[in-house]
This record gives C-alpha cells, sequence and structure tokens, in this order.
C-alpha cells in the first residue's frame, strides 16, 4: 500500500468549550448544506434562543414599577449573582440541560465577539443562521420562557414587559432575518392587551406567545379580548413548552431526562386539551395557533384520546362541531425536537398531523437537543414539496413573510 | 489538488506519535477530511469527525468514562460511578457517546462511527484512508 508524503494538519479547535466560536461549533453543518442544497431553500427556523440572563442588568433598567426596579438594581449592585438572575426563579443549580458538561453549547456561548455595531446576541444568532443555511429565525428567550411559574404575577409581567422593551430596542430591528414572537404576561389580560398594541406593527414582531408552563385555563372568559385582538390582527399566538421539575407529576422524578421528557410535552397539552374541548378554535376560526417546543408524538396521541372521548361525552364540549383531531389539524406545530427512532410511527405521525401543511421547521439552537435542517431532508418518507413546506413555505404562510 | 482516492486507500502520515497521548485525542485535518486520533490502553483508533447521529463534531466532544449504575444484591441502587475500562467520546451537538475502543453507540446498533485503520511507526501514525 502506497504512504502518500502529503501530511495531515493539526484541527485548530481540538476540543469545544463554552469559548468555541458558534462558527466552529456547527461547522459540521455546511457538510448537510452542499449534500441537501440547502443554499436552494428558503428556510425559517421557528424556535431559537438568545441569552437573556447575559444582559440581565439592562432589562432590570427597563422595569416600569420605579420601586421594584430599585428593588432589582439594589440586587444586582449587592447580591452576588444577582446581575444574571435579580427577581427571577432561574435557579443555576439546577441546570442539567448540558448533560454533565457534554454539551456545552447549552451551558453557555462564551465566545470572542469582536463586532461592536450591533449587540453581542445579534452577532451570535447571525453566526448560527449562516452556518445551517437559515433565511429567518425567530429568537426567544430562555429562562422568561419559565416566567409563568413566578410566585409573584406582579413581578413577573413587569419582568416580561421589560425585558419585551429592551428586546425589541436592541435586538430586533438589528439584522431583519430576526424575528420573534413576544411573549405575554398573561396573568394581566390588561398588560397582554397593551403589550399586543404596544409591538404588534414591529416589524420584527410577528406573533407573541403564551408561555406554557403555568397553570390558568386559557377558556377564561377574561383572555377571549386577547384571542379577538390576535384574530384581527392576523398575528399567530404561539404555546412555547418548557421545563418543570416542581410539578405534580415531575416533582416524583429523580432524573432530569425523565422531567425533560415529561414536561416540555405536558405543558402543551393540558393547553391543547383546553383549548381544543372549549371550542376556542370555533370562537376564533381565524387565528393562527402555533405549539412550539414538545416535538410531535404528543399530537397523534392526544388527537385519538380526545377524539375518544368526545365521541361519548359531547355534552362535555358543547361549541365543537367538528372532531377535536380536525381542530388539531387547523393549527401548527414546530418541529423540534422531532422524535425519529421509529421512521413508521413517524409516517403515521406525518400522516395524522397534515405535516406537510402544518409543521414549521425549528432548531432550537443554542439548546442541547437542536435540530439542524438536515434533519428534515434526510426524513426518507417526504416530497420535495413536503421538505420545502416544512422548512420554510409553511411559516411564510403562517407568518406573512 | 485531492490526496485522498477513494478507490486506491492510501496511508498518510497524519501526527507524531507522542501527539496522541495515553487517554486524550488528537484530531486533524487530512484534505477533505476530519479525523480524530484517540489511544486507549495503549490502542490507537481513527474516527472521522461526523456523528450518526445529525452529524455533529463528534470527535470534538468531551472524553468521559462511561456511567455505570450500581445495585446491591436486593437490587437497590447505590448509585453512580465511572467505569475506568470503558472510555467514551460524546458529540458535543447532542451527547450521543460512543465507545472509543468501538465506534459504537451503546443503545444505538445502527449508530456507529466510520473508522479508519490506523498504525504508527518510528513514532508517526498513519491513518489509512
Amino acid at each position: 500500500m502506497p504512504t502518500t508524503g502529503a501530511a495531515a494538519t493539526p484541527h485548530a479547535t481540538q476540543e469545544i468549550t463554552t469559548r468555541t466560536d458558534t462558527r466552529e461549533i456547527l461547522a459540521n453543518a455546511h457538510r448537510d448544506t452542499v449534500r441537501y442544497g440547502l443554499d436552494d431553500y428558503y428556510i425559517v427556523d421557528v424556535d431559537s434562543h438568545h441569552v437573556e440572563l447575559d444582559s440581565w442588568p439592562d432589562v432590570i433598567a427597563r422595569i416600569e414599577d420605579p420601586v421594584l426596579r430599585d428593588t432589582g438594581q439594589q440586587m444586582v449592585r449587592n447580591w452576588p449573582g444577582a446581575e444574571r438572575t435579580a427577581l427571577t426563579t432561574f435557579a443555576s443549580g439546577m441546570t442539567h440541560q448540558d448533560v454533565g458538561g457534554r454539551v456545552l453549547h447549552q451551558a453557555a456561548l462564551a465566545e470572542p465577539v469582536d463586532e461592536t455595531d450591533v449587540h453581542r446576541d445579534v452577532t451570535l444568532v447571525r453566526r448560527a443562521m449562516d452556518a445551517m443555511s437559515i433565511d429567518i429565525q425567530v429568537v426567544f428567550p430562555q429562562p422568561m420562557l419559565e416566567i409563568g411559574l413566578h410566585p409573584n404575577k406582579q413581578v413577573a409581567a413587569q419582568l416580561l414587559m421589560a425585558y419585551n422593551s429592551w428586546f425589541t430596542e436592541t435586538i430586533l430591528g438589528a439584522d431583519p432575518r430576526i424575528k420573534t414572537m413576544l411573549g405575554l404576561p398573561f396573568d394581566s389580560p390588561e398588560a397582554t392587551l397593551r403589550t399586543i398594541r404596544m409591538y404588534a406593527d414591529h416589524p420584527g414582531v410577528i406573533g407573541f406567545l403564551m408561555t406554557s408552563q403555568r397553570s390558568v385555563g386559557v377558556y377564561r372568559n377574561e383572555y377571549m379580548p386577547i384571542y379577538r385582538e390576535l384574530e384581527e390582527r392576523g398575528m399567530p399566538l404561539g404555546f412555547h413548552a418548557g421545563p418543570n421539575q416542581n410539578d405534580s407529576m415531575t416533582s416524583t422524578m429523580n432524573r432530569f431526562l425523565s422531567a425533560h421528557a415529561m414536561s416540555f410535552v405536558t405543558c402543551n397539552m393540558t393547553h391543547m386539551t383546553n383549548w381544543v374541548i372549549n371550542g376556542i378554535g370555533e370562537r376564533f376560526p381565524n387565528l393562527k395557533v402555533i405549539w412550539i417546543e414538545s416535538g410531535l408524538a404528543w399530537v397523534p396521541f392526544m388527537m385519538q384520546r380526545l377524539d375518544h372521548e368526545y365521541q361519548l361525552r359531547q355534552s362535555d364540549a358543547p361549541l365543537l362541531k367538528k372532531m377535536p383531531s380536525d381542530y388539531m389539524r387547523d393549527m401548527y406545530y414546530t418541529s423540534q425536537p422531532l422524535e425519529v427512532t421509529d421512521l413508521g410511527l413517524l409516517e403515521s405521525t406525518f400522516r395524522a398531523v397534515d405535516a406537510e401543511n402544518t409543521l414549521l421547521y425549528s432548531s432550537d439552537w443554542p439548546h442541547w437537543d437542536f435540530d439542524v435542517p438536515g434533519r428534515i431532508m434526510s426524513i426518507p418518507f417526504l416530497t420535495e414539496k413536503a421538505k420545502r413546506n416544512i422548512l420554510g413555505e409553511n411559516a411564510r404562510g403562517v407568518f406573512n413573510l | 489538488m485531492s490526496t485522498i482516492h477513494p478507490d486506491a486507500p492510501t496511508r498518510h502520515p497524519v501526527a507524531d506519535s507522542d501527539q496522541v497521548t495515553e487517554g486524550g485525542r488528537h484530531i486533524v485535518d487530512l484534505d477533505a477530511f476530519t479525523i480524530g486520533l484517540f489511544r486507549f490502553k495503549g490502542t490507537l483508533y481513527a474516527y472521522e469527525n461526523v456523528c450518526a447521529h445529525q452529524g455533529g463534531p463528534v470527535c470534538q466532544g468531551r472524553l468521559v468514562h462511561r456511567v455505570v449504575e450500581m445495585l446491591d444484591e436486593a437490587q437497590r441502587s447505590t448509585g453512580a460511578v465511572f467505569d475506568e475500562d470503558e472510555l467514551r467520546i460524546v458529540c458535543p451537538w447532542h451527547g450521543a457517546e460512543y465507545s472509543v475502543a468501538t465506534g459504537m453507540h451503546p443503545t444505538q446498533p445502527d449508530f456507529s462511527l466510520r473508522a479508519f485503520p490506523v498504525d504508527e511507526e518510528g513514532g508517526t501514525v498513519y491513518v489509512t484512508v
């Protein structure tokens, strides 16, 4: 066997750490870009994240309530570590998402950033979009998605509104490819309506968000003006799932895997059930609803479960004019984390949810279970049209992009 | 000009032997390939830097021993420990783990890393691609 004289060269990055450049972490995504010709696809990523706690003192400074703002600023000034957590329930000692230091982009994107013309997070988002051939990326916060679990609902609403103010003025608008669905302070219907009216015309705001980890019934009458407002404006309402290690089910669980697998789904199962059985889809038939970051496997389960019960208990759901699963097919679902361990079940799931017309690609970058666009391209039973729809064309229609 | 010819495997010098330490890794670029070199219990291994899960840069991840859960005679869990006889390379994208010695994922039979023949001679590590 011949031995060539050409030697290899050491790879520049021997081990990926929290300080590794996003472009290096995601360099292998370029293989998919070449293999699948992704530059020829319109790709909208409907779920990704930045780390708002990196800018937390700037968010605290935007709290409307002067006394609460001062309290938060005093925390930031005086309490060790509070510059990242003041007034929140974020528990850094409970952060197991990085699998014990095995998936470090979940822990931190602490890479050097030289650009000074935009906020650091804008640069990080751009690097991820470029690496994964993404055209439009919907960017969400992280701990603020758990704001519904805050024990003080007034503080929760103030924090969310302060974050919205900071995000829309600092991140949105810096790059037209960056969009968001702004979180709504659902504990206060008045503040929620004010938020919609304040930001609906911002070019970067393409919808609004119910952060799903919260104990509210979405059927409550005081929410109807919110749904009416969104429907009239043509703005989608998203339900973004989140973790909870302390509810009645997950508090029995001793492993993060267990609590993560369950809580990211059960919160949206709860809201979906209330939404469908209370006929919200009949009341607001033109309101576009998106279920985010629960994967897809739960959807056919809920369709079968609710259809079965509705067949026998129509009087419990008198507003319905068709089967619960029909209402569920009227809604939209983001793809991540796509459960692909059984292609037969996945194909059945895609059929059940009419994925070609309802599924929206999402990466969830930079979280530990993110999906690259190649995930969709590698599904063997999808047609070319279905792939294009899921990667971007469905989102183009939902968000009027 | 490419030095890799798929139909004509060639033995390439890729590293000095002391660059691949016991229990460690050394990653090299060879033409269009990025290859992770590992040495565990005195044996060399070479894998392409592509995870079988979603294509992540597996060789650039954390090297860590397999975690095993211990049970006593009554099947009660007594906690988890590291098995120092099995070294794993963990893909930094999503956490998929592979045995350095086999290149196999522990639970997914169809997940394995692309391995290359590797040897060393005269203080140089060679990979055949």
